[in-house]
C-alpha cells in the first residue's frame, strides 16, 4: 500500500461511519432545530391566509410591534454607542484592570432574563429602593414602558463591543497613528480609518443585538407584568397563547420566526464577508515575508 | 494619575471613551445587579434559609439542575457528531446545517416555547406518536429537557468547531502507524485533545440551561413541585408581591451561574498555559 493511501485511511473515517454521523447530524438538527421552525409556519397557516391576516391586523397586534420596535429602537442605539466606545477604550490602550473590564461587559450574558427583569423591579418597583420617591414624583418605569426598555438594554449589553473588542485589537494601532501623523483629529481618524475596517464586524454585533431586543421574553415579561399595554411581540404571543388563541400566537410568532431567519442569513453573511476581510489583512503580510 | 493608569499611546481620547463605558456599565449593570445582592445580604439568614429550602423551591431546583445536566449532556454527544460532521466531512447540505445551528440564538425564545410544544405536546405533531408509548414529552422532566436541549446545542458545536479544525493530523497518523485502530485513536488521541472544548461548551450549554425561562415554561405545564423551573418560580413569587422570596432565590441561581462562569474561565487558562507549555 502506498504511503499516501495509508496516512488517508490513518484520518478518514470509513464510508459507512460518515453516512452514520452526516444522517444523525441531519436528523437531530432537523427534528430539534428546523422543525420548530415548519411548526410555526405550518400552524400559523393552518386556518388560512384570512384568518392569519386579520390576526395580524388586531390593533393590540400593531401595538405589540409598536412597543418592540421602540424598545429595539432604543437599546440598540444606545450598546451600539457603547460598544464602539468601550472598545476603542480597551483596544487602542494599555491599562491597568482591562480584563477585568471585559468580564463585566459580559456580565449580562452570564444572568438568566428573569433575573435581568428583577434587578430593575428591585430598583424601580413600588417596594424597590426608589420605588417611593418615583411614586411621589408619579413617575411610571415597572410596568410601563420605561422598564421594558431598560430590561432589553441591559440583555442585548454585550452584543456589539463583544464583536468589535477582538476585531479592533486584531487589527492594532499603526493605521490610526498613520492618519494621526499625517495631520488627521481624532474624529476624522475614527470616520476614515477606523469605522470603515470595522464596519462588517459592527454589522454583525448590531444584527445580533437587534434580533435579541426584538426577541427578549423573560426579561421583559418580569417588568411588563402581564398589562396590555406593556405587550412587545414575545409578550403578546404569550398572551394569546394562554387564551388558547394558538392560530393567532403562532401567526404572530411568525413574524418574529421570519426576524430569526433574516438574522441567521444576515450573520451568515457576514462572517462570510469577515473571513474575507481577515483574509485580504493577512495576504499583505503574508507577501513582506 | 493618568500615567499610571495607562501606557503612552498617541491616539486621542482614551479618558473620554473608558469615563463612558466606567460610567454606562455601572449605570446599566454594576448598579442593578449590587442591589440584587445587597438585598439579600441584608435578609435575615433564617428568612434567606428558609425561602431557599422551602419544598417548592428544592424540587424546582433538582429539576433545572438535573434536566440542565441532562440537556448539556445530549448536547455534548450529538454536538460532537454534528461539529465533527461539519469539519471533517463534505457532504451536499453542510454550509445549510452549520448556519442552522445557530438557530437557537436567532429563534425568540418564546417562539420556540410554543413550537416545541406544539410538535411535543399529548395531542402534537410527534406527541402523538410517543404519547401512547409511554414516552410523556410535555408536562414532564422530559419535556423540560427537550427544550434545554434546544437552546444548549449551538455552545457545544460552535466551541468544538474550532478545536477540531486545529487537530494536528500527523498525530492521528501516527497513533495509525503505531498500530492503533480508527477507535483506540479517537478514544486516546482525539478526545483527549480536544476535551477542554468539549467540557466548555458543556458547561456553557449547562450555564445557559440554568438560567432559560422562555423556550421552557410552555412545554414544562408548570405543575407544582414537578414541572416547575427555577425561574419560573421567582416569576411567580413577583407575581405576588413576595420580592424577598424572588431575591433569595435569584441570588442563589446567581452566584451558581457566576461559579461556572468562573469555571469556565479556569478551564480556558489551563488550556492556554498547557498550549504555551507543549509549545
Amino acid at each position: 500500500m502506498s504511503a499516501t493511501a495509508k496516512s488517508r485511511r490513518a484520518t478518514n473515517d470509513p464510508l459507512w461511519l460518515r453516512i452514520v454521523l452526516i444522517g444523525i447530524s441531519f436528523a437531530f438538527v432537523g427534528v430539534l432545530l428546523v422543525l420548530p421552525l415548519v411548526v410555526v409556519f405550518t400552524e400559523a397557516l393552518r386556518h388560512g391566509l384570512g384568518t392569519y391576516l386579520t390576526s395580524l391586523r388586531q390593533p393590540a397586534a400593531w401595538q405589540a410591534i409598536k412597543l418592540t420596535l421602540i424598545a429595539a429602537g432604543i437599546s440598540v442605539p444606545l450598546n451600539l454607542v457603547f460598544g464602539v466606545t468601550a472598545s476603542w477604550a480597551i483596544a487602542k490602550f494599555d491599562f491597568r484592570g482591562k480584563s477585568l473590564l471585559i468580564t463585566l461587559i459580559d456580565l449580562p450574558f452570564a444572568v438568566s432574563p428573569v433575573i435581568s427583569g428583577l434587578i430593575y423591579m428591585l430598583l424601580f418597583g413600588m417596594q424597590g429602593l426608589f420605588g417611593k420617591t418615583l411614586a411621589a414624583w408619579d413617575i411610571e418605569i415597572i410596568f410601563a414602558i420605561p422598564g421594558v426598555v431598560l430590561a432589553t438594554v441591559f440583555v442585548t449589553f454585550p452584543f456589539v463591543a463583544r464583536e468589535l473588542i477582538p476585531l479592533m485589537q486584531e487589527q492594532g494601532n499603526e493605521e490610526e497613528q498613520a492618519a494621526l501623523s499625517l495631520g488627521a483629529s481624532g474624529w476624522q481618524t475614527f470616520w476614515r480609518v477606523t469605522l470603515p475596517n470595522i464596519k462588517w464586524g459592527l454589522l454583525y454585533g448590531v444584527i445580533l443585538c437587534n434580533a435579541r431586543a426584538m426577541g427578549e421574553f423573560g426579561a421583559v415579561s418580569v417588568v411588563a407584568g402581564h398589562r396590555d399595554r406593556t405587550n412587545t411581540v414575545p409578550l403578546y404571543v404569550e398572551a394569546l397563547y394562554n387564551e388558547f388563541n394558538a392560530p393567532a400566537a403562532f401567526a404572530m410568532a411568525s413574524i418574529l420566526a421570519l426576524l430569526g431567519l433574516v438574522t441567521l442569513a444576515a450573520k451568515t453573511y457576514l462572517e462570510w464577508k469577515l473571513q474575507n476581510q481577515f483574509r485580504e489583512t493577512l495576504e499583505p503580510a503574508a507577501a513582506e515575508v | 494619575m493618568r500615567l499610571a493608569l495607562k501606557k503612552h499611546s498617541v491616539l486621542p481620547g482614551f479618558g473620554m471613551t473608558l469615563g463612558y463605558t466606567v460610567l454606562y456599565l455601572s449605570l446599566i449593570v454594576l448598579i442593578p445587579l449590587s442591589v440584587l445582592m445587597a438585598r439579600t445580604a441584608t435578609m435575615p439568614l433564617a428568612e434567606f434559609w428558609n425561602t431557599v429550602t422551602a419544598p417548592r423551591v428544592l424540587a424546582a431546583f433538582r429539576l433545572t439542575i438535573g434536566a440542565s445536566l441532562a440537556g448539556a449532556l445530549i448536547n455534548a454527544a450529538f454536538g460532537f457528531v454534528v461539529a465533527w460532521s461539519l469539519v471533517r466531512y463534505r457532504f451536499p447540505g453542510r454550509k445549510l446545517l452549520d448556519a442552522v445551528v445557530d438557530m437557537p440564538f436567532a429563534l425568540p425564545t418564546a417562539v420556540s416555547g410554543i413550537a416545541l410544544t406544539a410538535i411535543f405536546a399529548e395531542t402534537g405533531w410527534l406527541g402523538q406518536f410517543l404519547f401512547p408509548l409511554g414516552i410523556k414529552t410535555a408536562i414532564s422532566p422530559l419535556g423540560v429537557t427537550i427544550a434545554l436541549t434546544f437552546i444548549g446545542l449551538p455552545f457545544v458545536v460552535r466551541t468544538l468547531q474550532p478545536a477540531l479544525e486545529e487537530l494536528d493530523a500527523e498525530m492521528e497518523e501516527a497513533a495509525a502507524s503505531l498500530g492503533a485502530n480508527r477507535w483506540q485513536t479517537f478514544w486516546r488521541v482525539i478526545l483527549p485533545t480536544v476535551l477542554p472544548a468539549l467540557l466548555t461548551g458543556f458547561a456553557l450549554a449547562f450555564a445557559r440551561a440554568l438560567g432559560e425561562y422562555g423556550s421552557v415554561v410552555f412545554i414544562a405545564g408548570n405543575k407544582q413541585l414537578q414541572t416547575e423551573i427555577t425561574s419560573l418560580l421567582i416569576m411567580i413569587k413577583l407575581d405576588q408581591y413576595d420580592y424577598a422570596g424572588a431575591t433569595a432565590i435569584a441570588s442563589v441561581m446567581l452566584v451558581a451561574s457566576f461559579a461556572i462562569l468562573l469555571a469556565i474561565n479556569a478551564l480556558q487558562w489551563w488550556v492556554a498555559r498547557g498550549r504555551l507549555e507543549g509549545a
